[in-house]
């Protein structure tokens, strides 16, 4: 039986291999085809209109961590969500009371990030 | 299916302490910045809750939660402490905030929370549990000791204290990994269970278990992992240095022993010996490097190393009587250690002005009351007869020569006697030099002084009259040892 | 079979994209890589069978926590930290370290597969439960309870602990 459900995902592993091996061929492939000329004008980022001043690569706001951070939290709590949705049937009652408490508790963390405006912009 | 028995009587103190905790932090938005210091009478209400919960706590002894949760008098008994140290805590922390302009009551929160994780820490059965609480405690602690956002030595400790803590945390869970992988269970009687009867396989069992030592040493902070502690120590903020150098220490010794003692008797006289050299060591360590320090802090942080050592030696002694001592000292030592750090918390000015050993010349001439208070916590550090430091250290030397531990027993009793010179020497300087400083604006505020009476009174009542206490230690080591 | 091959496979590219991940000079090129190590330790798990493993190792690590190491990128000046001199030149200590670790792989290659035997987990599977996900849940939500509901407050901790310390100075500050 266990050897049936690695069975089933040799599809996925071949789809992998060969998305992989999609850039790489495409990329070679068109290396041997292009015509092979160079020059400042092809480097430049635009060909045509303003040449950028600045570096692409600015440093951000520290806002926008906070924002990853609470994301990778609240990303967690998601996964806790799978295996009680598949055995919901099983779980009933007792599991939707359970976690209602643990989400019950999280959403007061989330209140409370709202409340402390640790998501406003300004 | 079989649903698990939910017995909310078990976990009630920390239910408790949980829902104060939300409490704190959904009225936090609500209440204006004048109004503050409620949130701290809120938090304080908590944990006045969760030790009135003991009660029915204790009258459900016995395995929950598909048994990984424990209520016996161990457990109770670390408990009772860890809201202690919590309460003091937050009384010596209140005006602190105010004062250093840092007045967040997601403080008293974490605090809460921190104390929650101890909780796991002492009562539970499984190692995942443990392991749960230890990152409670942890995370909390490290916001916490990063909480005067503006100071960079307060950065630095965050910073030194979440790298070490979270490499020490992998080396914990490395070992939890292991020994699942050898017997198959994360409980800690499964463990020995298995432990007994299949073969042991020795080879995966000692390294899964001295990789959960290395990751507890590191948190209890004894030699050789110690080298964290006085940077961390120094740059939190006053009351969590008390916080950190008591709570995390306690539930460290508390896991550490119930691990050792419920999981792996089978490996006793191995761990015996470890705990003989890391206790040697540390004693030593900490001692001596505590006599050149200027800075208070860092000195009560090489002393809390110290103290680590001390306790280590009734870990090594092993038996009712080193389990009970290790019980006793960590209540004696967290009362008096409180205590000091509530006078130097309020002795400081903000940015951690006037935490040099010499800013303290001639406070007995302007301050008395404060001084003497001082010099009571000091003896009791040093070992003092009639203080709670004494009755404690006495305990646990007494189970030393018990166990024939003796050379450690010696090491011990000589290092107590360096320590002498650098807490003395705090005296020394209260009462034998010309004052420097005028410490006119020391206020001694309703919530400090509430404070310095627990501690007081518990460092003369453990020190005069320590067989109550005593007996409760013996007990809860009685019934960890089952 | 089919196990031991995709167990080479995915090892051999969580391995050397792990190398390649300390190795690169800009820290970008590292994050993808250690995408590359994060996916085939995924593919590991799927290969033993933990597939509720496989998706949370996919989900949170790849899709949460790799995100946050290339915000933590954009906070710092990448270009900048390319150049500078790597402060890492503990090369004795790793030296002496990595010696001790070869040296305890070598031994037990030497001593063979019966080293290490592994136990059989003391939690009996559950009756009736079809695949890997409904397993781990129906442990999670009946046996292991207490630590489900323990690992809310960890995640409550974790909320405060983020929004205290990167959230901007207040006035009195």
């Amino acid at each position: 039986m266990e050897q049936n459900v690695l069975a089933g995902y040799i599809p996925i592993f071949l789809f992998m291999g060969l998305t992989l091996l999609f850039p790489i061929v495409t990329l070679l492939a068109a290396r041997l085809i292009r015509p092979q000329t160079g020059g400042a004008g092809k480097l430049a980022p635009y060909e045509c209109g303003v040449d950028p001043d600045s570096d692409a690569r600015q440093r951000y706001a520290i806002r926008y961590y906070v924002v990853a951070i609470l994301f990778v939290i609240f990303d967690v709590e998601t996964v806790f969500l799978f295996p009680w949705a598949i055995n919901f049937n099983r779980l009933a009652l007792f599991g939707l009371i359970e976690m209602l408490v643990f989400l019950g508790i999280l959403i007061v963390g989330y209140v409370w990030i709202i409340k402390k405006g640790a998501l406003d912009w300004a | 299916m079989n649903i698990p028995v939910v017995n909310l009587g078990a976990i009630l103190p920390a239910i408790m302490l949980s829902l104060f905790g939300i409490a704190i932090m959904v009225a936090e938005p609500f209440v204006s910045d004048a109004k503050k210091s409620w949130l701290g009478w809120l938090a304080i209400a908590g944990t006045i809750a969760a030790m009135l919960a003991l009660a029915p706590m204790s009258r459900q002894a016995g395995q929950w939660y598909t048994n990984l949760w424990i209520v016996d008098s161990y457990s109770i008994f670390f408990h009772f402490l860890f809201i202690l140290i919590a309460a003091i805590t937050i009384l010596t922390s209140m005006n602190f905030l105010q004062r250093e302009g840092i007045h967040h009551t997601e403080y008293y929160a974490l605090l809460l929370f921190a104390t929650v994780g101890m909780m796991m820490m002492a009562g539970s059965n499984e190692l995942i549990m443990v392991f749960l609480g230890l990152e409670i405690l942890s995370i909390a602690t490290y916001v916490l000791a990063g909480f005067r956002r503006t100071d960079l030595k307060s950065n630095e400790s965050a910073m030194k204290y979440f790298l070490l803590g979270s490499f020490s945390s992998a080396f914990f869970l490395y070992g939890v990994a292991l020994i699942f992988g050898a017997t198959g269970s994360t409980n800690l009687i499964v463990i020995a269970d298995s432990l007994r009867s299949g073969d042991p396989q020795t080879s995966l069992v000692s390294l899964a278990a001295a990789l959960m030592l290395i990751g507890l040493c590191f948190k209890v902070a004894v030699a050789p992992f110690h080298v964290w502690a006085p940077d961390v120590y120094e740059g939190a903020p006053t009351p969590v240095t008390g916080f950190m150098s008591v709570g995390p220490k306690a539930a460290g010794f508390a896991v550490l022993l119930r691990i050792f003692m419920t999981a792996f008797p089978t490996l006793e006289d191995r761990w015996t010996s470890v705990f003989w050299i890391v206790a040697a060591l540390t004693m030593l360590i900490g001692n001596v490097i505590a006599l050149v320090q200027p800075n208070i802090k860092r000195m009560l942080a090489y002393s809390s190393i110290a103290h680590a050592g001390y306790i280590a030696v009734a870990v090594a002694a092993g038996s009712e009587h080193g389990v009970s001592a290790v019980l006793f000292y960590t209540l004696a030592y967290s009362v008096t250690n409180l205590g000091a750090f509530a006078v130097v918390t309020m002795l400081s000015r903000s940015e951690d002005k006037l935490v040099n050993l010499n800013d303290y010349a001639g406070l007995a001439s302007k301050r008395p009351g404060l001084a003497a208070v001082l010099s009571l916590f000091m003896l009791s550090l040093a070992g003092v007869p009639g203080t709670a430091g004494f009755a404690g250290k006495f305990f646990i030397f007494k189970a030393a020569v018990q166990s024939g531990l003796i050379w450690l027993a010696v090491i011990g009793v000589i290092t107590t006697v360096v320590s002498f010179y650098y807490y003395l020497y705090v005296i020394v300087q209260m009462y034998m030099r010309d004052p420097n400083e005028e410490f006119a604006d020391v206020r001694t505020t309703g919530p400090l002084k509430l404070a310095l009476a627990i501690t007081i009174a518990g460092t003369l009542y453990l020190g005069i009259l320590p067989t109550r206490f005593l007996d409760w230690t013996v007990s809860a080591a009685v019934n960890a040892l089952r | 079979m089919l196990e031991l091959a995709l167990f080479y496979i995915f090892g051999t590219i969580a391995v050397v994209s792990a190398i390649l991940v300390i190795t690169q000079h800009n820290v970008v090129h590292s994050a993808i890589f250690l995408a590359g190590t994060l996916l085939s330790v995924a593919g590991i798990f799927l290969a033993l069978n933990a597939e509720f493993l496989a998706g949370v190792q996919v989900i949170v690590y790849v899709g949460g926590i790799l995100v946050l190491f290339v915000f933590v990128i954009m906070l710092i000046a990448v270009e900048r930290s390319t150049f500078e001199r790597q402060f890492n030149r503990q090369w004795k200590i790793a030296l002496i370290t990595s010696a001790i670790l070869i040296g305890e792989l070598v031994y037990v290659v030497y001593q063979g597969r019966d080293t290490f035997v592994l136990a059989e987990p003391a939690v009996p599977l559950v009756q009736g439960a079809a695949g890997n996900s409904q397993q781990v849940g129906m442990g999670l939500y009946t046996t292991y309870l207490l630590p489900f509901e323990i690992a809310s407050i960890l995640l409550l901790v974790a909320i405060v602990g983020a929004v205290v310390l990167a959230k901007k100075k207040t006035q009195t500050e």
